[in-house]
């Protein structure tokens, strides 16, 4: 066991701010799985892909179409927005709605087949992406180093937060969200159009998580290849459960305990190998749901009967 | 005379391969509250269903509202012909609080004001869900819930309110009060009312019409008066 960590406030410093550059990341992506969960019902198991194909539709408009960075990026959310109502239509609204099993298989089937699409098209040599923010540091401290890519990364998670928030708690659609998570039978007594808004659902989680995906990719220390999400959407997944999956809140607060928890955890405890990061955080996960089924900041759910 | 608000015309429904309805014809007029009885399985839940549109059922034969077909379409379609349903079991959100289930109910509401106009008036109808007006629907008693299911139906501002057994599970002063409530709104704003129930002598109390279904068909209907004092069809079908 390493206490140095624990003794030099600097080192100490130092981790927490690693552990915040990677926790930001999975908040922002759990918060993207946190909404597709609250509008869909649905854990979408292709989310990551999806949103990894949105992050090389973003690079393909700016490195082969020539558009501005951030127009790119736009322009990558509405493609993957339009791609997932496609999908919503074709591969999700012929099943049942209620019926969880078969929906859960298909979006496995698409995780299986996004992947292997963008490995034909993009293989699977990493390229560099264009960074999106200013590089260099905002705060530092010795070794400690808090970059300006992890304050704005944190800061996108909670603007996209607060946007989704809003819409879910303040808007129409955000009401027929939450009512065909509760009762799809009385949600289509009161006249809401399930089909249509579980497609808007998939729509906007495809456009928050392509966000994400842009903005994880665009950290200098990264490149962009087809395989990237794949082990973020493992701990965005591990903080969203931790945060209550249908909390957005939830998952901003699961997302940087994770990243904490991965870093501190690995540093304090040296005698856990890096490669076992993973397990710690999903052993952390346990514990907690051990204790409070419901997550951290998960509602309940209340019945009478 | 003009044609009923209501028309159903043998109508068959199924669930699956299992047949329920067995070809019913059934009117409610403008203004009316008919009621159906009827023995534990024997279709009323079906019926209203039905009328609906609902998913679970197949439906044959021809059920129009105001002169408009519902068979074939969906509830949400129904739900602007103006038809408010409350199921069985009350269907609320319990995820959702008490006010949110009444902005639900008025989904197909365009006016914002009459939104607000409506839930001050069901909060006065309800005091009880006035204050816990932020509490998760789940979390209401059975009564409460009932009145909450009710009060969402009416936000539409329905022509057609369908009830399935709305005093079930309840106390018998809340119900009475209940039904006392819906006969003061069919009479104030002649809201069309088809109410599934058990308890016959308190539906039939204000009802215009009954019908009396029996494995899914239609065996006996009638003014509610004529029923209510009929010695042979209280023992056959009301059992009291
Ligand atoms: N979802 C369903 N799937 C299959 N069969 C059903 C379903 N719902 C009802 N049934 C069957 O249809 C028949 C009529 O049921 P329905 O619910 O319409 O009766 P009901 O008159 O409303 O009875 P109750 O007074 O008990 O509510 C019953 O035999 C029932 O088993
Ligand atoms: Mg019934």
């Amino acid at each position: 066991m390493d206490f140095d960590l624990l003794t030099s406030p600097e080192l100490l410093l130092a981790r927490i701010f690693d552990g915040l550059n990677a926790g930001a990341v999975y908040a922002l992506v759990a918060v993207a799985l946190v909404l597709i969960f609250k509008a869909t019902t649905l854990i979408n198991f292709a989310q990551g892909e999806m949103a990894m194909f949105g992050a090389f539709l973003a690079y393909i408009g700016w490195s082969e179409w020539g558009l501005p960075m951030w127009i790119a990026v736009v322009v990558a959310m509405i493609l993957s927005a339009l791609g997932a109502a496609a999908i919503e239509r074709t591969l999700i609204r012929p099943f049942d709605p209620s019926d969880h099993l078969p929906l859960v298989i298909v979006t496995l089937g698409l995780l299986l087949i996004i992947g292997a699409v963008a490995g034909m098209i993009w293989k699977f040599d990493p390229r560099p992406f264009p960074e999106l923010f200013p590089s260099g540091s905002a705060f530092r401290l010795g070794i400690a180093n808090l970059r300006w890519y992890t304050v704005f990364t944190l800061a996108a998670a909670v603007a996209m937060m607060a946007l989704l928030q809003f819409l879910l708690s303040r808007t129409k659609i955000g009401l027929a969200f939450r009512a065909v998570s509760s009762n799809l039978e009385s949600s289509e007594l009161v006249g809401i159009r399930v089909g249509p808004t579980l497609q808007f659902g998939w729509a906007l989680a495809a456009a928050a998580g392509t966000f994400g995906a842009v903005i994880f990719v665009a950290d200098p220390v990264r490149q962009i290849e087809p395989s990237i999400m794949l082990s973020v959407l493992i701990f965005a997944s591990a903080a969203a459960a931790l945060g209550g999956l249908d909390s957005l809140w939830g998952a901003l607060v699961g997302g940087l305990i994770v990243g904490q928890v991965q870093t501190l955890l690995v540093n304090v405890f040296t005698f856990i190998p890096n490669e076992m990061a993973l397990a710690a955080a999903v052993f952390v996960l346990l514990v907690v749901l051990v204790a409070k089924p419901s997550g951290l900041f998960g509602t309940a759910r209340v019945e009478r009967v | 005379m003009s044609s009923p608000l209501l028309e159903a015309a043998g109508v068959k429904a199924a669930y699956g391969q299992v047949n329920v309805l067995h070809g019913v014809d059934f009117s409610v007029n403008e203004g009316e509250v008919v009621v159906i009885l009827g023995a534990n399985g024997a279709g009323k839940t079906t019926t209203l269903r039905s009328i609906s549109a609902m998913r679970l059922v197949t439906v044959e034969g021809s059920i129009k509202v105001a002169g408009t077909e519902t068979v074939g379409k969906n509830p949400a379609d129904v739900v602007r012909m103006g038809v408010a349903h409350v199921p069985q079991g009350r269907g609320t959100f319990p995820e959702l609080s008490v006010e949110d289930n009444l902005h639900s109910g008025a989904y197909v509401v365009k006016d914002r004001s009459q939104i607000h106009k409506d839930i001050d008036r069901y909060f006065d109808m309800f005091p009880v869900l006035r204050e816990r007006r932020d509490q998760l629907a789940g979390s209401l008693s059975g009564g409460e819930q009932q009145m909450l299911a009710v009060s969402r139906a009416l936000m539409s501002r329905p022509r057609l309110l369908l009830l399935d057994e709305p005093s079930l599970g309840l106390a018998p002063l809340i119900v009475e009060q209940l039904f006392e409530t819906l006969a003061e709104i069919n009479r104030d704003t002649g809201m069309t009312m088809l109410v599934v129930e058990q308890n016959a002598q308190l539906a039939l109390s204000i009802a215009d019409r009954a019908y009396v279904l029996e494995a899914g068909q239609i065996v006996l209907s009638g003014e509610a008066e004529a029923m209510k004092t009929d010695e042979a069809v209280r023992q056959a079908y009301l059992g009291y």
